[in-house]
């Protein structure tokens, strides 16, 4: 019996760039860039003063009660799976089929440090008695799985900034286990606040280009200095390619196959060597069944890190060879800034709209490109995919040493 | 000072409509609390909290589960402020 395959059907998205998939797929193609200087209240001691910042505040598009119950990443989950949900055109299913995996890197820390506040200040009895279910990491996957009334299983994988891509991944093996007909995944992250901030500062992660926040953010140009924290998230909708065509849905593509490593290495630096990410790609090309002629696109992690940046390229160019030179790399985290554990998803979401449009979203901020990249990088402006089948590839790491890559294809019936 | 049964209302539709987002034209005397206005256990512990905040009364957990509706909380109010 041939595998289940698994097929994109729904997209939604909240970040730096716009409010939905339509609005940040125009911004992205644009070349803007989504970071800026943090309003007053936020300037604090930290040496960092900007952030990607989401384009649309909940608060428009949500009910009060609403903002009031649910954290800020659990609200981003809600904008983008209710997007989502209706792009895949609202479909009446079987609610024992329907599972929903989303996750986040940090959870509701927001929440967390907002109620310590309130503890700390004005005793336990002003404590909200929804801070646990708001602080609680599953809380987007969670209130989604309410909202929809998902009864197949609600997770929430945990990888820092890999955990978007990797519920992606665990949506598909839900669908291929059989476990599920149809399911919401992504992930979010509402982390711009003063404590991770300093806490990712204090790690020289983060970018302090300070006096030029939209050039902050520039995967490699050999004057990185850091990622720039962005907030948002994003959701696919996948579903079998049985229950998709049963029911007419239009499909976007194919989602083929995934790897999974682990660095064993150190708790948040790159293996130089790369080696666990070259076994990744390795594990999806394989899964996936994807031929390596046929990959054309990658939507690499490139947080704009010194050290991150060209390991990544390394080991890309160490598990595809001669063919990564005909691979067209983007890196949109030089718009959206690092969304954490929303970084896998919403760059999920660009593969899928870069092999439906047939078009490699560019990277901008390059001026001078880093000698030690060894890779065909799409700078300034989009570049044409090319006819027929394709395929494009997604990885993303985590702190802890996490790798996964994703790889999607077109749907070609 | 006592309060009339008109203002312990009037406080009580004010909390409702911001804990639980409704019209405060739904938060009448004989509406369930969990029922009819969407406070569910979570959020009746913020009515009873801004409540408490509200009318400068004390109300002790074991009021707290007999008040199904409205007209509970407001009747325990007026009689306790």
């Amino acid at each position: 019996m041939s595998r289940t395959r698994v097929v994109v059907t729904g997209l939604g998205a909240t970040t730096p760039l716009g409010g939905d998939v339509p609005s940040t797929w125009e911004a992205l193609l644009a070349g803007k860039s989504g970071a800026r200087l943090l309003p007053e209240g936020m300037i604090t001691s930290v040496n960092v003063k900007f952030a990607a910042m989401i384009a649309v505040e909940p608060v428009e598009v949500m009910k009060p009660v609403e903002i009031r119950r649910l954290d800020r990443s659990e609200q981003f989950a809600m904008i983008a799976a209710r997007e989502a949900w209706a792009d895949a055109g609202s479909p009446e299913v079987d609610h024992e089929r329907l599972g929903v995996v989303i996750a986040s890197g940090i959870g509701g820390v927001t929440t967390m440090l907002e109620q310590y506040d309130i503890l700390r200040d004005k005793g336990a009895r002003l404590v909200s008695p929804h801070t646990v279910p708001m602080l609680m990491p599953n809380g987007p996957a969670a209130n989604v799985g309410l909202e929809f009334k998902a009864q197949a299983g609600v997770h929430t994988p945990v990888s820092a900034c890999a955990s978007g891509a990797e519920a992606i991944g665990y949506a598909m093996e839900m669908i291929r286990l059989g476990r599920a007909d149809i399911v919401i995944a992504g992930g979010v992250e509402a982390a711009v606040h003063e404590l991770p901030m300093a806490g990712f500062a204090a790690m020289k992660a983060l970018s302090t280009r300070n006096d030029d926040p939209t050039k902050a953010s520039r995967p490699y140009d050999k004057d990185r200095d850091g990622f720039v924290l962005g907030e948002g998230g994003g959701v696919v909708i996948l579903e079998s390619l049985e229950h998709a065509q049963a029911r007419g849905a239009t499909i976007y593509c194919e989602l083929a196959g995934q790897g999974l490593t682990s660095d064993g290495y150190h708790i948040a630096a790159p293996d130089p060597s790369g080696s666990g990410v070259t076994r990744a790609v390795k594990f999806a090309l394989r899964d996936s069944g994807v031929d390596l002629s046929e990959v054309v696109h990658l939507n690499a992690h490139a947080t704009s890190t010194p050290a991150g940046d060209v390991a990544e390229a390394n080991a890309l160019t160490a598990a595809l060879g001669e063919h990564m030179s005909h691979v067209a790399v983007s890196a949109t985290k030089s718009m959206t800034g690092h969304l954490l554990g929303g970084a896998g998803a919403i760059e999920s979401v660009f593969v899928v709209l870069a092999l439906k449009h047939r078009l490699a979203p560019p990277t901008i901020n390059i001026e001078n490109l880093d000698e030690a990249v060894k890779v065909d990088v799409v700078r300034d402006v989009p570049r044409p995919l090319p006819s027929g089948p394709i395929a494009a590839i997604n990885d993303s790491f985590g702190f802890g040493g996490h790798n996964v890559v994703l790889i999607f294809k077109s749907f070609e019936g | 000072m006592a309060l009339t049964q008109d203002v312990a209302l009037a406080g009580i539709r004010e909390i409702v409509v911001e804990v639980a987002g409704i019209d405060g034209a739904q938060v009448t005397m004989e509406k369930k609390f969990a029922d009819d206005l969407e406070v569910d256990s979570l959020s009746m512990v913020e009515v009873i909290v801004a409540a408490e905040e509200k009318f400068s009364v004390k109300i002790p957990d074991d009021e707290v589960t007999k008040m199904t509706t409205v007209a509970d909380a407001v009747n325990f109010i007026v009689a306790n402020s």
